[in-house]
């Protein structure tokens, strides 16, 4: 056993940690008020290597170990919840499949730029209006092959990064048949002609992450935009959400590390009775609660990255990391308020933006009640 | 070219720095890069890509200090040397100053040589200005703009009257100011050459230099005298009545 990070990771840690407090941290509270995405921080991100995490270094990416990606999504979720989903579903969800399933020229001509930071973003869209957690049933967007191209119609809700994107990996049905195998994914520019991008969804909180319906009518790109094996997209969409995982467990946990620290903070200032809250028993339960969870969820989430680093099985513990993270995050938020008062519950203080930010994590990415399913499945089937 | 840049690792700066039996103290606060010396690796980098050649990170410290020089090694530099001997302990800027401008030497046909403006501990800022004296070195302190063309620098000095340009012959010893410009974050291909390098460590007898004998001398260290803070809610039944409070308070206190 070995609880340590190694040295690379422990210098990696501290550099993305000075670069967030420095450039994001700063910003989140305008970044949720003015609901802008803050790229003057992301277009900063490239050469320190947090916008090509999974992309491998001959395509500009940074090609960090699995622990090495959580710690950097755990210190962006610490430093702005906004800013960390969006660089998480652009490494996870949006880069993550091309490095995994493209091919070299795919890699070349889509994953290089937004890896090094010359282009914009990535982008995966899986959910429909009709189709959630239930994506093989679900699904109605289809692609048609027509000559050398897919002709793409249909409708995708809930699409993070879709306006700061170039391209939206589009899980679509390729065989009306239906089955596990007839699903597929594609590759679609965000300017290609018959792609509408609806006005960003007013959100409870992430207000500065943008979230789109996206409508493809008759959109049509090359058939090399396949990306991985026709048919094989229901597979391929299973094995990223396993890693995305990790990466919404991760955020949750740097989301509850900030709200602790604000508490931690507060209860020192603030006075009654006499002395610091700090000082009251009350106080304290709820400190120490917060953090054994804390730790706790760090620990699992950096096991699941280690296993999956590995190569080894990891579908069960991503969903214990992420639905154990992210329902932490939720007590752990609540708790800072109920900390701070009547002032928690004021935009004054950063903590009623943080549990506004961790209230998405029990549901994207799959909810607590699929990542559920997943887990009690290893034990009953 | 080529180009050292000396850097110190010294106490973040949200430590709290006490005096302690004797002794300055900072408890357990993180060793960092020297802040300002971030900006001497930053204008040294960018003489690099500019010019070519490569970039020597050199500090004086001990074990830890090799952070510090991973730091600068995950900012670009090419490489790094840490000069370390249980002889330093306790050294002066002067002594300092002798140990940086041998170890300059001994790395042999350096053209520049760029320091920080001054180390956020000690903040003396005249370890740049010794070290040049020792080398027999021009010395370009303060330095805004640095423009190197051929065997000439050309520095804008940003002083509390304004600008000032000055230039002299390379070899040169150069202290570069915030004004320069912001510097970079560490790259992700950096960190990862860091993680991995191998710092060399050299010693007095690597330098071939004795012990510098100190100058200055430290017969007492002392804590400032602490300033009583004492913090007062003031309450009442209205806005204006709590105001009212508040302004006999601020009169009475002979605060306006």
């Amino acid at each position: 056993m070995d609880f340590d990070l190694n040295g690379e990771q422990r210098m990696w840690q501290k550099a993305v940690h000075d670069f967030v407090a420095a450039e994001v941290k700063p910003k989140a509270r305008e970044v949720d008020e003015t609901a802008e995405f803050n790229w003057a921080a992301v277009k900063k991100m490239g050469p320190l290597g947090l916008l090509g995490l999974n992309a491998p270094e001959e395509f500009g990416g940074a090609g960090v170990d699995a622990v090495s990606a959580a710690i950097a999504i755990e210190e962006l979720g610490w430093g702005c919840g906004s800013t960390a989903l969006a660089i998480a579903a652009h490494n996870g969800l949006g880069s993550a499949p091309i490095a995994r399933f493209g091919s070299e020229a795919q890699k070349k001509k889509f994953l290089e730029p937004v890896a090094t930071g010359r282009g914009k973003l990535a982008a995966l869209a899986l959910t429909e209006p009709g189709a959630g957690s239930d994506l093989q049933g679900g699904v109605t967007t289809k692609a048609v092959k027509d000559g050398d191209e897919w002709a793409i119609n249909g409708t995708k809700m809930w699409c993070t990064n879709a306006s700061i994107a170039d391209y939206i990996i589009t899980l679509v049905r390729t065989d009306p048949a239906g089955g596990s195998h007839s699903l597929s994914m594609v590759i679609v520019p965000t300017d290609a002609p018959g792609l509408h991008i609806a006005p960003a969804e007013k959100k409870m909180g992430l207000k500065g992450s943008p979230t789109h319906a996206v409508t493809y009518d008759n959109v049509r790109v090359p058939l090399e935009n396949l990306l991985g094996e026709e048919g094989r997209g229901l597979h391929q969409t299973l094995t990223t959400l396993d890693g995305g995982r990790i990466s919404i467990g991760a955020l949750s946990v740097g989301l509850a590390q900030a709200a602790f620290e604000a508490a931690v903070d507060y209860s020192h200032q603030r006075a009654t009775f006499g002395k610091p809250i700090a000082h009251h028993q009350a106080i304290q339960w709820m400190i120490a609660e917060a953090a054994m969870n804390i730790e706790v969820a760090r620990t699992m989430v950096h096991k699941a990255a280690w296993l999956k680093e590995q190569g080894r099985p990891f579908t069960r513990e991503a969903a214990i990391a992420k639905t154990f993270a992210t329902e932490m995050a939720e007590t752990v938020c609540r708790n800072a308020i109920q900390i701070h008062g009547g002032y928690g519950y004021s935009r004054e203080y950063p903590v009623e933006r943080i549990y506004r930010d961790a209230r998405l994590m029990t549901i994207g990415e799959g909810t607590s009640e699929v990542n559920r399913i997943v887990i009690a499945r290893h034990y009953l089937d | 070219m080529k180009i050292v840049a000396c850097i110190k690792q010294v106490p973040d700066s949200a430590a709290k720095v006490v005096a302690q039996d004797g002794q300055v103290s900072w408890g357990d606060a993180p060793l960092v890069i020297n802040p300002w010396d971030e900006f001497a690796v930053e204008a040294a980098l960018q003489q690099k890509e500019a010019h070519g050649g490569e970039v020597i990170a050199v500090s004086m410290g001990g074990e830890s200090a090799k952070e510090a020089l991973k730091h600068a090694l995950a900012m670009g530099c090419d490489s790094a040397i840490l000069v370390s001997d249980p002889a330093l302990a306790g050294v002066d800027t002067q002594g300092t100053a002798k140990v940086l401008a041998a170890a300059i030497q001994k790395v042999g046909g350096v053209d520049l040589a760029f320091f920080g403006r001054q180390a956020i501990d000690g903040d003396a800022g005249i370890t740049p200005a010794q070290t040049a004296r020792v080398l027999g070195w021009p010395m370009l302190g303060l330095s805004a703009v640095i423009k190197v063309d051929g065997g000439k620098v050309t520095v804008e000095r940003s002083i509390e009257e304004g600008r000032q340009t000055v230039s002299a012959e390379a070899p040169a010893v150069l202290s570069v100011v915030k004004d320069f410009g912001e510097p970079r974050y560490p790259s992700f291909m950096g960190i990862r050459k860091a993680s991995r390098a191998d710092i060399p460590a050299w010693t007095l007898a690597d330098l071939g230099i004795s012990a510098p004998a100190p100058v200055v001398a430290w017969p007492e260290l002392m804590n400032p005298p602490s300033r009583e803070v004492a913090c007062e809610f003031i309450t009442g039944g209205s806005p204006a009545e709590i105001a009212e409070k508040l302004a006999d308070k601020i009169i009475a206190e002979k605060v306006l």
